[in-house]
């Protein structure tokens, strides 16, 4: 079998399954079969991964149709990199979700959860793989549909709302995707980003194609929460159940960005978006936006998952603020930094995750002393938050080391400054949570139930996945060869540098 | 097949001062509270091994072979690297020395005070042993942040130690203030620093030789690194030293005399001579500013400390003094005043530790905290009182203490460059430094203790004779500075 | 005029949008709101179906007779359009009748306070 009928492979899989899913409805048997698709996949993009690494482009064609005609398939570094984000994630949070979801989500729905999961990663390594912008959109749909199914399987009621707003404003940011879509065809009559990107230049000054970009970059900043559209995130990711908390906060977010440099660097070009319209500088504005209302917002929070959310949101901030830099330097610390938050959100939502197994509650005046009884998981939350921070040896510093350079080479000491200013932010809202879990003394009022049995270390089928994380937190922060060098290469391939 | 040279052995030897407390914090986990005689024993014999490694390394500094050895490079052309210079060793060897004392001491005071999470006291201690080290030896900018941060993170669980809400809001201000400007100003400098040069690596006459930088721009680095230093405790960042006093008598010497605010002035001499370089800041003027600020620190650090009636308080305040002096003999940029500032690093590592030992013994045998309740203390624990006084008069610079020493080469450096700031600055605190320290010996022995009540006597042994060891050793540093001087005479300034 | 008259299905696609809008925007209620969302859907598949017309053109199925023929790409794009949208609308609603399940009430509002208050 060649490795280009793995790309198609990768999104079949999924899509196939999920709904075998239903017919075996049995909790364990189904958790099983979605893991052997989570880490067959995850075996897939890797070797995918390589093989775009050493040889370059693969190019599939659906049914044999060739482009522009046909849908094709194509993968680059930059997806290639992106599907392999999404599969280990997925990989991952799938071995961790076995006891989580027994305890969050009500147990006659565990199985429609795990399809809803395959659909979801369905769309998104459709997404990432496509080449094609119509294709693209029904994906960015699937996985859309799904994750909105996922967010109300969330215990408390308020998932529900949730669920519902984040449709109708994913629902407006898709229309407005396909608007912008509609207008592209009528300028050129192809479908295909490659062939878009070609025929796109030469009617770069007309109304109809300024407007595209406009609906384009607005439909997709809705749905990766860029501020100020990131009004459906917090809710979401604080009433879903854990688990997909940790998969939709360090992957759709990540695809959707992906889609959003896809259009800017692949169809418009970097003259067009940057030099003409000047878009950077409205992305500049929103991103700085994002990191300090973001982190400001987090430090008030009272729950814990609430907090990440916003601070998802500023970290959405930093990515963008790459590549509002319009440098091969910035873009790549915004790609690495998709890879780096990715890791560091899933971490930091599967500990949420562990203390709500054992404590029910994410409520941070109800965790004091929590480190007392779960010291390995704290001991991963206090890694993951610095790697938030971006202290040396974390991933996070590699981010914002480049992001700082970034800005540097423009010369913009304000920025800089403001980037740092940003990490102190970070230092406020996680130190706030290890503070009360960790050193604060615990009276036995504050745990009348105290040496109860249930007050003990998560599971272990819960701890190793998040300690693979958490070293992977350390080891991509000390070895960055391979992050570096692929984001590298992404960046420079998207500014047409060869 | 591996071939053993005397290369390989230096390298592993210079690794192992790190990997050492390292390793004996893993062992202390394991041994815990159940074992603790077992964990005190890995505490010491850690400690007095990491000594001998780090003398080992001395030993080897004589002939010039440039030993840099590299641990993992996260950034090309960025690495964590290690590499022994006399600095450093004079750094690392007063830290792992000192670790010795201060754990033979931390068991009587842990003991006596009954405190609760000693375990985890202890491996943090070792671990901020082995982070201390890693600045001590660091071969570019970029190893001493990274060791530094760690530092500030692993002593936070020490500040905020008895858990109850002041030390929480200590704990706060102590990381607001040293992460907040080592985030914001000290990452910043090195990153721009890193942009200029392409190399953070320590280097004999600094790395902007050849940049030839406007001045303008210099200052402004200089003055990100060195406020951005925020353990160096230069006003206006001073605020977490007095308030980190909450934390245990023992971790107030590891902050005041070890490993924290050493590391602190350590790094801006540091940085001084091997990354700006003399010459560099004499011709652009660029540390002038510093000059003045550290000045200013040492007269209101010491105007403050006149008030306090807090012992450690007072102490604390004499700290954030007498750092500045390190900091001000620094940026006097002559040769001589650069030896003046690594012997006070080291005098004063040895005089503040024993009068925080002093304090500490007076607080767990009487449980008093203030200036005011020790009148007539100095009868009952003599040896305690005895050292204390030995420790003022090294703070006051009095021979026979080693205090003199580094007064002396100060003066020296002062008169060199002709400043007569610097000289009145010396002068003037050296009457402050009296006046708040000898009046505490005076009561201590001549006054009558008005409550006759109290039958306590000297502290419990393993407390006194630390605290006699530091003593003896601030009059060793006088009698016998031979040593010492032909180390920091080796410093290429 | 011609320039109005002439664009007509363009202006039918606006107002149609701007109606869709303002209901999901304005509307408390949340079935209302779904409706809303729909016709602002339905207006993008009629712009999308008019840019494929071409006047006097038919459907391309070959014939002698005809010369001109309409694009069947846009039809067959917003098929697979519709789906979608019928999709959300199901989950939409299936989402509402939990919501009046656990509440008692699909107005935003009144739900908006009933979790305020707990």
């Amino acid at each position: 079998m060649s490795t280009s009928h793995l790309l198609v492979l990768q999104v079949v899989i999924p899509l196939v399954v999920a709904p075998l899913c239903i017919l075996i409805r049995k909790q364990a048997l189904v958790w099983y079969v979605v893991l052997a698709v989570s880490w067959g996949t995850l075996f897939s993009a890797y070797r995918l991964l390589m093989q775009v690494l050493g040889h370059g482009e693969i190019i599939y064609f659906l049914g044999g149709w060739a482009a522009p005609w046909g849908i094709e398939y194509r993968l680059d570094v930059l997806n290639a990199f992106v599907l392999m984000i999404v599969a280990s994630i997925g990989a991952i949070v799938m071995t961790y979700a076995k006891c989580s979801i027994i305890k969050e989500i009500a147990e006659d729905r565990v199985y429609l959860f795990y399809t809803a999961y395959l659909l979801n990663l369905t769309g998104l390594y459709g997404v990432v793989v496509t080449g094609d912008v119509f294709n693209m959109f029904v994906f960015i749909e699937i996985s859309s549909l799904s994750s909105y199914a996922m967010i109300s399987l969330g215990r408390e009621r308020q998932a529900l709302m949730a669920a519902y707003r984040y449709l109708i404003l994913g629902t407006i940011g898709a229309t407005f995707f396909l608007i912008g879509i509609g207008f592209l065809y009528a300028m050129t009559g192809t479908l295909n980003i490659a062939d878009l990107g070609v025929r796109i230049p030469d009617l770069e000054n007309t109304r109809t194609v300024i407007t595209a970009l406009a609906f384009l970059t607005v439909g997709i900043s809705l749905k990766f929460a860029l501020f100020p559209l990131h009004g459906w995130l917090p809710n979401a990711y604080t009433y879903a159940p854990s688990v997909v908390s940790a998969f939709l906060a360090s992957t759709t977010t990540k695809v959707f960005i992906y889609v959003l440099l896809r259009i800017l660097f692949s169809i418009f070009g970097t003259t067009f978006v940057f030099d003409i319209i000047t878009l950077d500088r409205i992305f500049l504005a929103s991103a700085l936006l994002a990191i300090f209302s973001g982190s400001i917002t987090a430090i008030y929070q009272t729950n814990v998952k609430r907090m990440l959310a916003w601070s998802s949101i500023a970290q959405i901030g930093y990515m963008i603020l790459g590549v509002s830099l319009v440098s091969v330097t910035g873009l790549l610390a915004g790609i690495i930094h998709l890879f780096n938050h990715a890791i560091i959100k899933a971490a930091l939502f599967m500990c949420m995750g562990c203390i709500f197994y054992r404590f029910n509650t994410v409520q941070l005046s109800d965790l004091k002393g929590v480190g007392r009884y779960m010291p390995w998981t704290m001991a991963a939350f206090i890694l993951a938050g610095l790697s938030l921070i971006g202290v040396p040896l974390t991933v996070g510093f590699i981010s914002k080391w480049y992001l700082i350079m970034a800005a540097i080479e423009r010369d913009w000491w304000w920025l800089a400054f403001a980037i740092v200013a940003g990490s102190l932010l970070a230092v406020v809202y996680i130190w706030r949570v290890v503070e009360v879990t960790c050193f604060q003394s615990v009276t036995t009022k504050d745990h009348p139930e105290a040496n109860q049995p249930h007050m003990k270390e998560a599971p272990l089928s819960m701890l190793i996945p998040l300690w693979i994380l958490v070293i992977a937190n350390i080891y991509f922060g000390i070895n960055t060869e391979l992050t570096v060098d692929v984001a590298r290469q992404s960046a420079e391939w998207l500014f047409g540098i060869k | 097949m591996v071939v053993w040279d005397k290369m390989m052995t230096e390298e592993l030897l210079l690794l192992s001062v790190i990997v050492l407390p390292g390793a004996g914090a893993v062992f202390i986990a394991l041994a815990g509270e159940r074992h603790r005689n077992l964990r005190e024993a890995i505490t010491l014999s850690t400690a007095v091994l990491l000594f001998i490694a780090v003398l080992l390394l001395y030993q080897g500094i004589d002939n010039d072979t440039h030993l840099v050895v590299e641990i993992i490079e996260p950034v090309a052309g960025l690495s964590l690297a290690l590499y022994v210079e006399p600095l450093g060793l004079l750094f690392g060897l007063i830290c792992s020395f000192l670790w010795i004392i201060t754990s033979i001491y931390s068991i009587g005071y842990m003991r006596a005070n009954q405190e609760q999470n000693q375990t985890r006291f202890y491996v943090c201690f070792a671990l901020a042993i082995a982070a201390s080290m890693g600045v001590a030896f660091s071969a570019n900018m970029f190893s001493l942040y990274v060791f530094y941060e760690i530092i500030t993170l692993i002593t936070y669980p020490l500040v905020t130690h008895s858990g109850t809400e002041e030390a929480i809001r200590a704990g706060r201000e102590y990381l607001g203030y040293l992460l907040g400007t080592s985030i914001c100003l000290l990452l910043l400098a090195i990153i721009w620093t890193w942009s200029i040069t392409g190399t953070l690596d320590f280097t004999e006459g600094g790395v902007f030789v050849d940049s030839d930088l406007p001045a303008g721009l210099l200052t402004t680095l200089y003055v990100l690194y060195v406020l951005g230093v925020g353990k160096a405790a230069l006003m206006p960042f001073h605020r977490w030293l007095p308030a980190a006093m909450v934390a245990p008598t023992p971790v107030s010497a590891l902050l005041h005399a070890v490993a924290v605010v050493k590391a602190g002035v350590f790094t801006v001499v540091k940085l001084t001579v091997y990354l700006f370089g003399l010459d560099e800041l004499v011709r652009t003027g660029a540390a002038d500013w510093l000059f003045y600020l550290a000045g200013a620190t040492i007269l209101i650090a010491s105007l403050i400390a006149l008030k306090q009636d807090n012992l450690k308080a007072r102490l604390a305040y004499s700290t954030v003094s007498q750092l500045s002096y390190v900091i001000m003999a620094a940026a006097i940029l002559t040769p001589v005043s650069i030896l003046a500032a690594a012997i006070h690093i080291a005098v004063h590592a040895f005089g503040k530790i024993t009068l925080f030992f002093a304090a500490g013994s007076i607080y767990v045998t009487t449980h008093k905290t203030e200036v005011s309740q020790l009148d007539g203390i100095g009868r009952r624990m003599p040896w305690t009182m005895a050292a204390f006084a030995i420790g003022s008069l090294s703070m006051i610079g009095v021979p026979p203490t080693a205090g003199f020493l580094s007064k002396w080469y100060l003066l020296q450096g002062t008169y060199a460059v002709e400043s007569w700031v610097a000289i009145s600055v010396v002068v003037i605190s050296t009457l402050l430094n009296a006046a708040y320290f000898l009046p505490i010996v005076y009561v201590a022995f001549f006054r009558e203790d008005k409550e006759e009540k109290e039958t306590h006597g000297e502290a419990p042994f393993t407390i006194v004779l630390a605290l006699t060891l530091t003593a003896v050793g601030t009059i060793l540093l006088f009698v016998l500075p031979g040593r010492l001087l032909s180390l920091v005479q080796l410093i290429k300034v | 005029m011609d320039y109005i008259l002439g664009q007509y299905n363009y202006w039918a696609v606006i107002v149609l949008m701007m109606i869709g809008f303002y209901i999901v925007i304005a509307h408390g209620n949340l079935v209302k709101k779904l409706i809303g969302l729909n016709i602002f859907q339905v207006s993008v598949f009629i712009l999308f179906i008019s840019l494929g017309y071409l006047k006097g053109g038919t459907a391309p199925i070959y014939s002698e007779a005809y010369t001109a023929y309409a694009s069947p790409l846009p039809h067959v794009l917003i098929l697979t359009a519709i789906v979608v949208g019928i999709a959300t609308t199901a989950l939409g609603l299936a989402l509402v009748v939990r919501i009046h399940k656990s509440y008692g009430s699909i107005e935003e509002d009144q739900i908006h306070k009933m979790d305020q208050d707990s």
